[in-house]
């Protein structure tokens, strides 16, 4: 069935999938894993209950997605050696080192302590607890310090040589592999993603259950008004630092990947004195061309270069086997930026709700907020797809093409794994979707952790569920104070 | 770099080493979560499944982290062996890959349903047995070899390659030594009627576990020439017996810790034994091949700057990993209460 399929083009098709699949989980897990530390911290300094049953309302959702993130994970470690053989062969003396250091210092990590974050508050006292918060929050951000240099490596490799026997990187300098051109700007824009995911995705439940209360004519629980609260405030400000980390971003792939940059602009021609920013357009890759192009004159020059008539060179002056798809950059490069400046706009309209002290009371201002809920995951896939597509038809840039990094296996095998993975990531993962939003479609009551009683709904009856457990405990449950 | 060569050839081997010993590590602990996952099936009872899950609910993550540092580690130090390997086991990789997504996700998915719950075991168990399944036919691909193009440093085999008897027999065997762990994990762990079938269970297994590793290693070294010499040329085939010996000695030992004496500690301790017993014995077999027998760890291995490199990093953190895993058994040991759970 999948003999004339191309098995390169496949295992690319795998890659993306199983990859995009496994980062919605990072997206949202790194973010919730620090908001759940900075919430167990809250609790025990300032002894309101309110951060208690938050922490116990979104720790049961951590521990689904995280479940997911580790299982979709452990598929991405293998898949380097499965289906990019060549590419792990070249490449494995440099980038393997980074990568045994994300297992050491940070899959451990986050392991080790997350039972105890989850199930272990009473057995071992509120300290070690919070402990186990900050290393398991910590532990995220260590996995995506050491997978983005990776990442980074791969787009800008610095710190080799190549071994003219075996065709090797060799790693010259790890300092210099590990702090690459792009992994700086790479690092703070993608955990900066990770926390707009997280907020966004609070924010929405928050602004769901503040709707749900006012059509039933009741006030909101101070614990759902308190996430609503924090994660505007998170959108306030940290939505605008996104939008200039991002513009940093993609001055430093100017220096280094420019055809990206003509990929993201739709710049098929090259413009000598002042490039236009394109707002529309469908990319010709066949003609060269920007079909129905909409754009404003200078502005391209303005934000690339910062002076409106300074010439700007387009996929005109690169070699076609070496463009990438201009199609896929472009669009997705859009989706992002779109979003990106709807974040910062809903954290505008929260500052302006907030000042007239109506930020409970604003329901057009909570339905903004419950569309955008996804807003995060969708921009994230976006932002990772211009970057992987955009950096095409290389793996490691400009030095070992996506052709020759591929594992020598026949169209059907990877054809039949291609399959299998889209059957089953559509079955578990979308049931695990469902399981997350069925659990934040309950509200974060004041009652709704309290101890012993089960307000798991129809899910549990006896008194033995882990997960559980993490948030409604028993009654030795209670914390001093409590 | 002249002065490098000297130590690059002790590096490496410390490499082969500390991989052994993440692969040994794996084995145990994802070794009896996954053995507990396979008696699920002969556990119908709601509470005593319950109870089965409890007991490794808050350590199985970890314990799958050591199979990422097997793969990770194998990776970073010996390169060209990653690359060679994962091709020609491609199809039980992927399935491993697969069952341990079902298996991961149950964990917390049946919590969360009470219709569905059924489901969700169904999927650890299976998830549980096809992972093990895998991983053996997998080691046992690996141990009758794997057809290699050396120019082109790449895989030149099949996608089937990997299906021999002796492999479906290592990937049985594997599913029979997975669940004497699981069951004496619980007899560890648990009390009454449920400790009691366990006990009995573990005998059993116990005696299939020594009948497979017999059958296993006699089988292998008639698979390539090198491995029969190995161990019964000369000398070595004292080391032969003695190793047999000391299989059939810790058996004795699990029977009369569970059967005569019925500990609750030892049978699991005992048979964690085999294993480091087995998988000494499979070291014998396959040094210094990380390919048997086509590529050695010296062949494979990365340049000395990488594996020192992480070498620093792993000396220091191993060490701190075994402590806080050793102290996240130790808060969550002891029996576990069916009707407290973990509170
Ligand atoms: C919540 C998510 C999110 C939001 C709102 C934005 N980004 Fe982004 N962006 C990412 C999430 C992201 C990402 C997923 O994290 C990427 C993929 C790889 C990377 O480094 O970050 C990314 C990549 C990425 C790149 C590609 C860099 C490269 O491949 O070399 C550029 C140029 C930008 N972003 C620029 C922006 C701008 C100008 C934004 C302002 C509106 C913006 N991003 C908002
Ligand atoms: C940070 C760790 C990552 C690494 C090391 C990595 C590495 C790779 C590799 C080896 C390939 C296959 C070769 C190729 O086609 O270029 C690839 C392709 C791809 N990756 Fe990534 N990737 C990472 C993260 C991500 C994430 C989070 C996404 C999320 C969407 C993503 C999206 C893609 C896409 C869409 C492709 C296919 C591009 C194409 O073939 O046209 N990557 N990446
Ligand atoms: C191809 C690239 C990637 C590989 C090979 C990879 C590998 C893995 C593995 C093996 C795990 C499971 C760890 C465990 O056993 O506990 C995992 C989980 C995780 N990964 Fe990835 N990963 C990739 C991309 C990314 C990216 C791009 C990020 C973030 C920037 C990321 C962040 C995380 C985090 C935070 C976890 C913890 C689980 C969770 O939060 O859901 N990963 N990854």
């Amino acid at each position: 069935m999948f003999d004339s399929i191309d098995a390169v083009l496949l295992a690319r098709i795998q890659f993306a999938f199983t990859v995009s699949m496994h980062f919605l989980f990072p997206a949202f897990t790194i973010g919730l894993a620090s908001y759940l530390a900075v919430l167990n911290g809250l609790w025990l300094w300032t002894k309101e209950t309110k951060y208690l049953d938050l922490f116990r309302y979104w720790v049961k959702i951590f521990a689904l997605a995280f479940a997911m993130g580790v299982v979709s994970g452990i598929v991405m470690s293998y898949q380097f050696g499965t289906n990019w053989s060549v590419f792990s062969d070249r490449a494995g003396p440099v980038i393997g080192a980074p990568m045994a250091y994300e297992v050491l210092s940070a899959f451990f990590l986050e392991a080790g302590f997350l039972g105890i974050m989850l199930f272990g508050r009473e057995r071992v006292g509120p300290t070690l607890h919070m402990i186990a918060c900050l290393a398991v929050a910590v532990g995220t951000v260590f996995s995506a310090f050491w997978i983005l240099s990776v990442n980074s490596w791969m787009q800008t490799p610095a710190g080799f040589e190549i071994d003219p026997e075996t065709g090797q990187f060799l790693p010259t300098d790890f300092w210099q592999v590990i702090f690459n051109p792009s992994f700086p700007y790479r690092l703070m824009h993608t955990v900066t993603a990770a926390y707009l995911t997280t907020a966004f995705i609070v924010g929405g439940v928050g602004a769901y259950h503040l709707l749900l209360r006012r059509r039933r004519g009741q006030s909101a629980p101070e614990a759902t008004k308190t996430m609503f609260s924090m994660a505007m405030w998170m959108a306030a400000i940290v939505a605008p630092i996104q939008i200039f980390l991002g513009d940093a971003h993609g001055l430093n792939t100017l220096e280094h990947q420019p055809p990206k940059v003509m990929a993201m602009e739709g710049h098929y021609e090259s413009h000598p004195h002042g490039a236009p920013l394109y707002l529309f357009g469908i990319p010709n890759d066949a003609e060269q061309r920007l079909d129905y192009a909409v754009g404003i004159p200078k502005l391209g020059s303005l934000i690339l270069k910062h002076d409106p008539n300074a010439p700007v060179a387009g996929l005109d002056t690169v070699p076609d086997e070496d463009q990438p798809p201009v199609f896929i950059v472009f669009w997705a490069f859009r989706v992002m930026v779109g979003l990106g400046l709807c974040m910062a706009g809903l954290g505008m309209w929260s500052l302006w709700a907030r000042w007239r002290k109506r930020l409970y009371d604003a329901p057009w201002l909570h339905r903004a907020a419950v569309v955008m809920a996804p807003s995060g995951l969708i921009a994230v896939i976006a932002g990772w797809v211009t970057t992987e597509v955009g950096r095409q038809p290389f793996t490691v840039y400009g030095l070992l093409r996506t052709a020759e990094s591929a594992a020598p296996l026949d169209s059907p095998a990877v054809g039949a794994s291609l399959v299998a993975f889209v059957l089953v990531y559509f079955a578990i993962f979308g049931s695990g979707t469902f399981y997350i939003l069925r659990l934040m479609s309950r509200p974060a009551d004041a009652n709704e952790p309290r101890l012993g009683s089960v307000t798991e709904g129809p899910t549990r009856t006896a008194g033995i569920t882990p997960a559980a457990g993490a948030a409604s405990h028993r009654s030795k449950d209670r914390q001093p104070g409590e | 770099m002249p002065f490098t060569e000297g130590i690059s050839i002790d590096l490496t081997l410390i490499w082969a080493f500390l991989i052994a010993f993440a692969v040994l590590v794996y084995v145990i602990l994802d070794g009896f979560d996954l053995g507990l996952g396979m008696l699920f099936a002969v556990e119908p009872n709601r509470r005593d499944r319950d109870v089965i899950m409890n007991s490794v609910a808050p350590v199985w993550d970890g314990n799958e982290t050591w199979l990422v540092l097997g793969g990770g580690g194998l990776f970073a130090a010996f390169p060209l062996a990653y690359a060679l390997v994962l091709p020609a086991l491609y199809a039980p990789i992927i399935a491993m890959l697969l069952a341990l997504i079902f298996r991961g996700v149950a964990f917390e998915f049946r919590w969360r349903t009470e219709r569905w719950r059924g489901v969700w075991d169904v999927a650890f168990i299976g998830g549980s047995a096809i992972a093990t399944l895998s991983q053996g036919i997998a080691l046992g691909g690996l141990l009758q070899g794997i057809s290699i193009d050396e120019q082109a440093r790449s895989y030149s085999g099949g996608w089937w390659d990997w299906l021999t008897p002796f492999s479906v027999t290592v990937g049985v065997a594997l599913m029979v030594g997975y669940m004497l762990l699981g069951a004496t994990w619980l007899v560890m762990r648990t009390e009454g009627r449920l400790q009691a079938r366990m006990r009995r269970r573990a005998w059993y297994l116990c005696l299939a576990t020594v009948a497979f590793i017999g059958v296993v290693s006699l089988w292998t070294p008639f698979l390539q020439e090198g491995y029969y010499l190995r161990w019964f040329s000369g000398w070595r085939i004292g080391i032969a017996v003695g190793v047999a010996a000391a299989v059939l000695a810790l058996a004795a030992l699990i029977w009369r810790s569970l059967v005569l004496y019925g500990h609750d500690y030892w049978p699991f301790i005992l048979s964690l034994g085999l294993f480091v017993l087995s998988f000494v014995g499979l070291g014998v077999s396959m040094y210094p091949y990380v390919i048997p027998t086509e590529v050695t760890i010296w062949e494979a291995a990365a340049p000395a700057n990488a594996q020192m490199f992480m070498l620093v990093g792993a000396s220091i953190l191993i060490p701190i990993i075994l402590v806080y895993t050793a102290y996240a058994y130790w808060v969550f040991r002891g029996k576990i209460d069916p009707d407290d759970g973990y509170h």
